[in-house]
């Protein structure tokens, strides 16, 4: 194949690409958009393959084959409450994957690169090595938090700025070393590595457990610059365009989960969320009241008599996997007239959009499925509300003490319905490790314990009754 | 501000305006409560429980009244004969009567609250809108009379409601038939229904059909189409042919049927007669007839307001005081009524008139001086599926556009010179490269704002397949040569294969699940 019909190739995966996203716009059009990434990548890998002077087949079919093998293998395993990990250690792949691919570069740069091209050539291997270090040992650590191997609650060394700063000026300077160094020793190269893998870890490490969403996005966005740092450094259009799509796409998406959190992003990177020492309320400050608790047959018999029900569901629910019983709990509802719906907060779960994918393998039908400010419009004319295994996003605080650390936070003003019933293992306090006044509300009953064992309870009540 | 609650001098009235209960909710809000010694004694509340809620007893009525910035009562003002005053001469000037008032039916009453210059609100006027629910007094006390119609029917009724078969003999169910199906006849048909009888109803608003079997009763239709649906939920007067239609049906049903509980009731007018004297005599001896509407003129000829008549084995029940006769249900209700229209009142620790709140301006009838009633037509009811949707308010522009420029401005200039310098140093095959990249941003950009959130994981792992493609960077490196390179190459193409087989596989999983009902 000639080099003008690879690069026709390129282009053709290049739209294919754009056309993946752009069909995951919507629900009708999302499968489609997936089979139009399958179909670039596809193009893209027999196109190289296909160049006259790719002579490494044997080895490159015996990859393929295991990586596949393996990718697969992964896919089919994997549970749906697994899945911010799954994603989280993909992430890791390309990072690892740009590291050695600018490490392959700089041993063997293409021929023929005049003194200005060299240097430039130079300068954008050591951006995508370091680039691809941080995401790779990042996602690595992000995989671990996620997975319970590594505490949640940030992990803070004493003057991490300070650290952080002789970090980066340590890495400018070796960069530069790397760059006007004529001979091309790898030394500078393999420390700067070093650094930047150790700041990818302690950077996530440094970030607590409900910023999650935030940084497995924001990782998601470094493997695309990674990739695009690696084309550049191939001079591979192909590259550089996928790369920026990617990049760009998780750049938004933290910036969807910010907002969903009314924090700026520099505040999430900088971490050290709900640990900062005077942040927590004091003793004194606790919400005064009575949690009055509710047994799950009498919550069947509450949701039996309603018209109108709001089901919030939160990572409680994911770790319980109690999905398909609430969805079951739902078309029962629905059988005797009760109008059902579901609110999904956008910091809900671990994962942009993780409560969509769980409620979806359930079998919840995506249009009663709703948004936060969709459901905050109706909460008036509610008659109950369901909270299963949610906390922080729907805490009345963050709206009425400005005190409190998740202040300014849009919630979930479930309290606005006529009666609340709150799931939950106990009083302990959520992710953000703020009380939660909601549940010394007069309208509010708590449902203790396991959210799988009471939602089945409350479906053998709903059957019987 | 002191409230007073003096007691009800109405004959056979036991109801009481508030409770203990509602005594503690007016300390709450800020009030003074005085209230008349014995005021709560028929209602089963002795004057201690009073005090302990926070009031203070006074036994003289004429103190009682005169001092109070409010004073709420069940019944219109009267004339008190023990004193020889009429009630309403006994407000303060410019004070608040909430209570009973009946405006239509006493006009006289109306202009002595006006000459006084009260602030007179009137409980029965309070309109049906979903806001003043809270204050619909009318709907509490006619769920208690439809409850009551059904024991008192039940205590005149020689018969079991619900059906039995026994080693002693079969008994059949009781045949209830309810007519009207507002708020007392929907009490009447769920307490007739839970003692057991086989109730029907009928009503002539269509709309009501389905509220009554939403109770368990059978909706009894007439083949003429007419609708019955007047001003604020009650019914209106229908026309010839439908009557006669509609007195048909109840002729034979009256043959059939054990107990009759009528509501019918036309606001502002005499209540229409349904059941005619022939009707009672058609019926099996030992039925019962209960008639919500006696007050009023009732439903059937022989009614005879608050007595119990006996006509040929049929009794016919003419109370006029059902919810009296439940005067602790009926006075913690009516009292939470009168509160939650109080609390519309009082604003800031004063009482304030506010014209333009429709529940206030419903209710009131007299005020500084003027009759205010009837009430200004408020606009009609939005049909019912359309939607009442009004325009979302445009956010105030200089709020939002103001900031947003300045940083703009300062982005656009940071951009510039970024992209200046990039244009001084860098070599031209660079460039070709950069700006793809910054155009492929761009799209990005564009495309994944579109993404709805619900698929935002999906998203993310299709995005992670895609960069999988870092993939090709690896495949460049492959030689047959065994180098190092090439080593690092073929584990950066295994890396990358795992992450585009495992993206795009799960991926499909997911959107696989995503399904429309």
């Amino acid at each position: 194949m000639s080099e003008s019909l690879i690069l026709i190739a390129y282009v053709a995966a290049s739209a294919l690409f754009i056309l993946s996203l752009g069909g995951l716009s919507r629900q009708e059009t999302a499968r489609r958009g997936n089979l139009f990434g399958v179909a670039g990548m596809l193009i893209a890998l027999v196109a190289t393959a296909a160049h006259p002077r790719f002579e490494g087949f044997p080895v490159l079919v015996g990859t393929l084959t295991l990586g596949a093998v393996v990718g697969s293998a992964l896919a089919a395993r994997v549970r749906m409450t697994s899945m911010p990990q799954l994603v989280a250690i993909l992430h890791s792949f390309v990072g690892a994957a740009a590291v050695l691919v600018g490490f392959a570069t700089a041993l063997e740069p293409g021929p023929g690169l005049s003194p200005a091209e060299h240097g430039l050539h130079q300068a954008e291997v050591f951006i995508g090595v370091c680039i691809g270090a941080v995401t790779f040992t990042g996602s690595v650590v992000a995989c671990g938090k996620l997975q319970g191997f590594i505490t949640g609650s940030p992990w803070l060394i004493p003057g991490r700025h300070v650290v952080n700063l002789i970090a980066a000026a340590a890495v400018v300077w070796l960069g530069v070393r790397f760059v006007t160094n004529p001979d091309g020793s790898l030394v500078p190269l393999l420390i700067a590595t070093a650094i930047a893998g150790a700041f990818g870890v302690h950077f996530v490490l440094a970030i607590g457990g409900a910023d999650m969403p935030v940084v497995v996005s924001m990782l998601n966005s470094y493997s695309g610059w990674a990739a695009a740092a690696a084309g550049f450094m191939l001079s591979n259009d192909l590259l550089i365009i996928t790369g920026a799509l990617v990049g760009s796409s998780g750049a938004i998406l933290s910036f969807i989960m910010c907002r969903g959190m009314n924090r700026s992003f520099l505040s999430v990177i900088l971490g050290g969320f709900g640990a900062a020492p005077g942040q927590s309320p004091a003793p004194g400050a606790a919400p005064a009241g009575e949690v009055r608790s509710i047994d799950a047959p009498r919550t069947a018999e509450l949701l039996a008599q309603t018209r109108n029900v709001v089901i919030v569901p939160g990572y409680g629910l994911a770790v319980a996997q109690a999905q398909h019983a609430v969805s079951q709990v739902t078309r029962h509802l629905q059988q005797r007239g009760v109008r059902v719906r579901f609110a999904i907060h956008p910091v809900a779960g671990r994962l942009p959009g993780h409560m969509n994918v769980l409620l979806a393998e359930a079998n919840v039908p995506y249009d009663i499925v709703h948004e936060m400010d969709e459901i905050n419009e109706t909460l008036d004319e509610v008659d109950a509300v369901l909270v299963i295994g949610a906390n922080d996003i729907v805490n009345p605080s963050a709206l009425d003490d400005p005190a409190s650390p998740i202040a300014g936070m849009p919630v979930l003003e479930v309290w606005r319905a006529r009666t609340v019933v709150v799931m939950k293992r106990g009083m302990a306090s959520g992710y953000a490790g703020v009380e939660n006044p909601l549940f010394f509300r007069d309208n509010t009953l708590m449902l203790f314990g396991d959210a799988l064992k009471n939602v089945d309870a409350i479906l053998a009540s709903l059957r019987t009754g | 501000m002191r409230v007073a609650i003096p007691k009800e001098i109405h004959p056979g009235e036991r109801r009481v305006v508030a409770t203990p209960q509602t005594v503690l909710r007016l300390r709450k809000l800020g009030f003074e409560v005085a209230v008349q010694s014995g005021a709560g004694a028929e209602t089963g509340f002795a004057d201690a429980q009073y005090i302990e809620a926070g009031a203070i007893i006074v036994s003289d009525v004429r103190a009682l009244w005169s001092g109070a910035g409010v004073v709420l009562k069940v019944r219109p003002p009267e004339h008190n004969p023990a004193l020889d005053i009429h009630e309403a001469d006994l407000i303060d000037a410019g004070a608040v009567l909430i209570s009973f008032l009946w405006p239509a039916q006493n006009p006289e009453l109306l202009s002595r609250l006006a000459a006084r210059r009260v602030t007179a609100l009137a409980m029965d006027c309070v309109p049906r809108i979903t806001r003043a629910q809270k204050m619909d007094a009318l709907s509490a006390m006619a769920n208690i009379a439809g409850y009551r119609a059904v024991v008192e029917a039940a205590s005149h009724f020689p018969r079991f409601f619900a059906g039995q078969t026994t080693a002693a003999g079969k008994i059949d169910p009781a045949k209830v038939l309810v007519i009207g199906a507002g708020v007392a006849g929907l009490a009447a048909i769920g307490a007739a229904r839970s003692l057991g009888a086989i109730v029907r109803a009928f009503d002539t608003r269509h709309a009501t059909r389905d509220q009554v079997r939403s109770m368990g009763a059978e909706f009894l239709e007439l083949d003429l189409k007419e609708e019955g649906e007047g001003h604020g939920g009650y019914g209106r007067e229908m026309s010839a042919a439908f009557i006669a239609a509609e007195m048909a049906l109840f002729a034979k049903q009256a043959m059939d049927v054990d107990i009759i509980i009528t509501t019918a009731l036309i606001p502002g007018k005499k209540a229409p007669q349904l059941i005619t004297a022939g009707m009672v005599e058609s019926m099996k001896p030992g039925s019962v007839i209960v008639d919500l509407a006696a007050e009023q003129g009732g439903n059937c000829a022989l009614t005879r307001p608050g007595e119990v008549v006996v006509h040929k084995g049929v009794a016919i029940i003419g109370h006029t005081d059902l919810p009296s006769r439940m005067a602790s249900q009926a006075s913690q209700l009516y009292g939470g009524t009168v509160v939650a229209l109080l609390e519309e009142l009082w604003r800031d620790g004063a009482i304030r008139v506010e014209m333009d709140n429709p529940a206030v301006r419903g209710a009131l009838v007299a005020h500084d001086g003027q009759i205010t009633w009837p009430p200004p037509t408020p606009p009609p009811p939005p049909e019912p599926g359309v939607a009442a949707t009004a325009p979302k308010p445009e956010p105030p522009a200089a709020l939002i556009k103001k900031p947003t420029r300045d940083r703009t401005f300062l982005w656009l200039a940071l951009a510039g010179g970024a992209l200046a310098g990039v244009g001084l140093v860098a070599p031209p095959s660079f460039l070709g490269h950069f700006t793809v990249f910054i155009l492929a941003c761009f799209v990005g950009w564009q495309v994944v704002w579109n993404v709805t959130p619900a698929l935002h994981t999906p998203l993310m792992s299709v995005t992670n397949a895609v960069s999988g493609i870092i993939l090709i960077g690896g495949m460049l490196h492959l030689s047959h040569r065994p180098s190092t390179a090439t080593v690092l190459g073929a584990l950066a193409v295994l890396l990358a294969t795992i992450n585009i087989a495992g993206g795009f596989l799960v991926t499909n999983r997911m959107l696989a699940m995503f399904r429309r009902k």
